[in-house]
């Protein structure tokens, strides 16, 4: 069982998607202005995620290795379409902000990436709980990018107004750049940074070194 | 089976399993939630209607009460090509159940629309449709404000939105969109209310009677000559903002909703 454990709560931290593996950025960039669209997306991308390596794990041992991105495109696409209808049809407000980004999961290469690297080689259920723990991951970092995006930009938490605006008669004059996507950049540099600077073993290797003033020497 | 597994025959027939049991669940789900998801597009359809004429506010209105907001519009019919509102018997005569209209797919019809030529189609929709609904909201019998259903493309998009203008025919009190597909943060502010805030109170019409309602590049100079017709412009996002400009020209010129607009200019 600590197997369990591990998986679902390893990509949490040790080994964030978006943290360490640098993946699904682009939703990160667009989804995260307001917390309650964060949190849809991150249900809708942890749904997808953890269905889709059960399905596909399901029917690893059947796929043929020449097809088999197709085939897992097929079915995260279909997988995708579904939540898509289902939010239209119980979230519609939150749908029409969620926009294109909800179809773009398709291409979110978390979701592809844990079905190629994990799902086809691993049995269903340990799949099904990665997908969980790589949604939880992705999750934890587009909360934390909406808490501080939403408070700084809008002043306010979930649509609740926690800081008074200067708009509303009151004292806070909102960082128009929180509701631009470059700050979630920063925002999610800075989380990297936080994490690296803890668990250093998280820290890659510099692929090459820049020499000190030697060009001019071996000119 | 390990060697079996890379055969033709195994690949086409993983293939085509894996696309009928998705296209079964894909068509599935899509069937059986269609009712809902029409039945919310048309509440939130009414819904733009009343927040266009400033009866919706946000947070404040409960969305049970949309379909007896509603009810206090009158519903009429706008007839293009002959520039008015069309009285009940002459909506009886023209045979279409305008309870179930749908503008958008009488636009697609050539038996209901007009191909706009390059000259006359400023707001690149290509088609238009012979009619329109629009509604108005009266207040002891005088007309109030009459809500346009306005569209034009954006940059990525279609944007469809509402329009208000008031009884004078000449004053915007209100405008959204409810479709879209603009990027997000940027064109995508259309749905900011900040910026749609800044519509009420401005002016359509010049002295000539011209459209000079306009979505301007940068922020409106305040106490300028035009500043009554201008439109701060969406920062970030200069094609949305001229697809707006242009619906405007387009939906409220003499080819769309002018004429009618100015009738009831010329009744008050």
């Amino acid at each position: 069982m600590s197997n369990v454990k591990e998986i679902l709560f390893d990509p949490v931290f040790n080994n964030n998607p978006i943290g360490l593996q640098i993946l699904g950025i682009c939703s990160a960039l667009a989804v995260t202005t307001q917390m309650s669209v964060a949190l849809v997306m991150c249900i809708a991308l942890t749904f997808v995620c953890a269905f889709s390596n059960l399905f596909i794990s399901l029917i690893r041992n059947q796929i043929p290795s020449s097809i088999r991105i197709i085939v897992q495109m097929a079915i995260i696409a279909s997988l995708v379409i579904v939540v898509d209808q289902i939010l239209g049809a119980v979230a519609y407000e939150t749908s029409k902000q969620l926009t294109v980004f909800v179809g773009l999961i398709i291409t979110n290469c978390i979701v592809m990436g844990r079905a190629e690297a994990f799902a086809m080689q691993n049995p269903p259920v340990i799949s099904f709980v990665d997908g969980v723990g790589n949604g939880l991951g992705y999750s934890i970092v587009l909360m934390v990018v909406a808490t501080i995006r939403e408070l700084f930009g809008s002043g306010s938490l979930f649509g609740f107004e926690v800081l008074t605006l200067v708009n509303n008669g009151g004292w806070y004059n909102p960082m128009g750049l929180m509701l631009l996507a470059p700050s979630a950049f920063f925002i999610i540099g800075l989380l990297i940074w936080a994490l690296r600077s803890c668990k250093t073993e998280q820290i890659e290797e510099a692929e090459y070194e820049i020499g000190g003033h030697t060009a001019l020497s071996r000119a | 089976m390990a060697t079996d597994k890379d055969s033709m025959k195994n690949i086409l027939i993983v293939a085509l399993s894996v696309c009928f049991v998705c296209s079964v669940i894909v068509s599935g789900t899509a069937v059986s939630l269609k009712p809902e998801r029409i039945a919310n597009k048309a509440l939130d359809r009414n819904k733009n209607i009343l927040i266009a004429a400033g009866l919706f506010e946000k947070g404040v209105t409960a969305e049970s009460e949309i379909d007896g907001l509603f009810e206090s519009f009158e519903i009429r019919v706008v007839d293009f090509q002959a520039k008015r509102m069309l009285s009940e018997q002459e909506v009886a005569d023209t045979g279409i159940d305008f309870g179930r209209y749908d503008q958008r797919k009488a636009a697609k019809d050539p038996a209901t629309s007009v191909a706009l030529s390059t000259r006359e189609d400023i707001a690149s929709i290509s088609r238009r449709a012979n009619y329109a609904i629009v509604y108005l909201l009266k207040e002891d019998g005088e007309l109030d404000r009459i809500v346009l259903p306005v569209h034009g493309y954006g940059l990525w998009s279609t944007l469809y939105g509402f329009i208000s203008i008031e009884s004078d025919g000449n004053t915007v009190s209100g405008i959204t969109f409810y479709e879209h597909q603009e990027t997000a943060g940027l064109g995508g502010e259309v749905d900011n209310p900040r910026w749609k805030g800044l519509w009420p109170g401005k002016e359509v019409y010049d002295e000539s009677g011209d459209v000079a309602l306009r979505v301007i590049k940068g922020a409106v100079v305040p106490g300028s000559a035009n500043a009554k017709h201008q439109i701060d412009g969406l920062s970030g996002a200069t094609l949305t903002s001229r697809g707006v400009r242009n619906l405007i020209e387009y939906w409220l010129g003499d080819q769309a909703f002018g004429p009618v607009i100015k009738e009831l200019r010329g009744n008050t």
